[in-house]
């Protein structure tokens, strides 16, 4: 089995300009896409971002600390969420991918995890 | 209460029978579909608040048609520009209209080209004729399609003001442009149909449409009867609807017609397919869909003869193959040829298959899996089940497959 990150990019919307019932609508796709993630059991994390105007970026490249408010990059289209899954292979992961509402509306980046903490340590 | 009833009943049926036909006429005055939408939608309201007092009129469409331009009419004059276009007497919004219904020009088929544009972009293309041509509500189709029902909506609205904008012409295309333009239609009408078989959406959702997708192949047909391919297609969806309660097993896996209780078929859709393929066959003129449609053909001759005969079924997917090569012929061609020639041969032909589209071919991987069973070799055979569950993401077929994977072990 291989761990796949789905980063989940879309337009920023403002505030009130979806409406509840859009919001509905997709909320009830997510359920059942998660529904189906955990029945066939390869759903490790599902987490949807707050917009990225609750962002905060900490770097210390120069020395010092630094804290800013708003995202590390400025684009048309915002980290909106991380689905983690650990399936068996890159066309399974674009399975996926492709059945995540937020291909709908966004797009969907399918990037294979290089090594994660498990039981405490780095994986190889 | 019997008149309400009755009236109910009236708007009901004439909603399902003429909305296309009202919808593609008022549609055709401006090329503005979406605001023929509102007007027709005005005048099924009004119908419902008048006629269980007033009685239902003898000519339901022709009143709704009256009261439709009518709104229609309105708007452009209460627009800043005058029209200089009189409004038609309120008397002629009387119940009683006796316009015959026979004389509503029938304009469908312009606007399933229009549906089918080229400045339709392709994947809206099946929704739009669903909705403007039988009236299924978008909600309808966004489910069958797996999409948020907004996000559908949004396309669909997007799609009529470019057929506004663009001025897609509400008319037949000239000769030399048919052909293209009818491969669209086509493909289009066949899309709905397919959506039964993409699992798109799940099992549930899917009910949604099953019977559109006949529906609207039966009206391309009648409207197309001299054009073979458009009865072979509503034939295809005739023979294939017939079974369409039998292709589900018990487990919720997906039975072949071979494995099918031909008592579950529905004999009357049979027939019917038949016949419309018989007319096709008659016009000389072999495509695509008059194969597909003769596939199907030969599976629901097992209800009388007992049997499936593999060998015919062999030659069509061949020449299925050669006609429209896509990877779904190529994955049915190599199952039958299992059957008729062994399943090394039908290993052999999937072997051709390659490239990332097939590698992530779902269908490929279940047939070489049950194939490769069938040849003994259990480790393989289990590889390919895996890989086949591995791209499965709806949990009733993700079941069968795990089922299928596990006896495969225990033997």
């Amino acid at each position: 089995m291989m761990r796949y990150c789905l980063l989940l990019h879309s337009p920023e919307p403002a505030e009130g300009e979806i409406p509840a019932e859009e919001i509905a609508a997709f909320q009830h796709a997510y359920q059942a896409y998660a529904r189906d993630l955990e029945t066939a059991g390869v759903l490790l994390s599902a987490d949807v971002l707050h917009p990225s105007t609750a962002t905060r970026t900490v770097t210390l490249r120069t020395g010092a600390l630094q804290v800013q408010d708003g995202p590390f990059a400025d684009t048309k289209e915002a980290l909106a969420g991380v689905f983690v899954i650990d399936v068996d292979g890159p066309d399974a992961a674009l399975a996926w991918a492709e059945r995540c509402p937020g291909a709908q509306y966004g797009t969907v980046e399918v990037r294979p995890t290089a090594t994660a903490v498990l039981d405490g340590q780095w994986s190889s | 209460m019997v008149e309400l009833a009755t009236a109910w009943v009236r708007a009901e049926s004439a909603a399902r029978t003429s909305y296309g036909r009202l919808l593609a006429l008022l549609a055709a005055q401006d090329g503005d579909i979406a605001a023929a939408e509102d007007a027709l939608a005005e005048a099924f309201e009004q119908a419902l608040r008048r006629w269980p007092d007033a009685g239902a009129p003898d000519n339901p469409e022709a009143w709704l048609l009256t009261v439709a331009r009518n709104r229609r009419r309105d708007r452009y004059r209460s627009a800043a520009h005058r029209t200089g276009v009189p409004l038609e007497e309120a008397a002629h919004l009387a119940v009683g209209d006796d316009t015959d219904p026979e004389s509503i020009p029938d304009h469908r088929l312009a606007l399933l080209f229009v549906c089918a544009h080229p400045a339709v972009e392709a994947t809206v293309r099946t929704p739009l004729m669903l909705q403007t041509v039988l009236g299924v509500p978008a909600q309808d189709i966004a489910e069958a399609f797996a999409v948020p029902a907004t996000t559908m909506r949004q396309r669909l609205v997007r799609a009529k003001r470019r057929v506004r904008d663009a001025g897609v012409p509400f008319a037949l295309p000239d000769r030399d442009a048919m052909p293209g333009r009818l491969a669209g239609v086509l493909e289009a009408v066949y899309g709905a149909y397919t959506i039964d078989w993409q699992g798109i959406a799940g099992p549930a959702e899917r009910g949604h449409l099953a019977g559109e997708a006949l529906h609207l192949a039966r009206i391309l047909a009648g409207l197309l009867p001299d054009e073979p391919e458009a009865l072979g297609l509503a034939a295809l969806v005739c023979l294939s609807a017939a079974r369409s309660t039998a292709r589900t097993g018990p487990d919720g896996g997906f039975l072949a017609p071979d494995e099918q209780d031909t008592a579950d078929w529905d004999g009357g859709l049979i027939e019917e397919g038949e016949r419309l393929l018989r007319s096709a066959y008659r016009l000389g003129r072999p495509g695509r869909f008059q194969l597909e449609a003769a596939i199907q053909s030969v599976h629901c001759a097992r209800r009388v003869t007992g049997c499936t005969d593999w060998p015919a079924l062999r030659a069509l997917h061949q020449a299925l193959l050669s006609a429209a090569p896509t990877l779904g012929a190529t994955v049915s061609l190599a199952a039958v040829l299992a059957r008729t020639d062994g399943p090394a041969a039908g290993l052999a032909l999937l072997d051709t298959l390659t490239g990332p589209a097939a590698q992530r071919f779902q269908p490929a991987w279940a047939t070489r899996a049950h194939l490769l069973a069938r040849t003994g070799d259990r480790a393989a055979a289990r590889a390919a089940f895996t890989q086949a569950i591995a791209l499965t993401t709806h949990p009733a077929p993700r079941r069968h497959l795990l089922a299928l994977r596990d006896r495969l072990t225990s033997l």
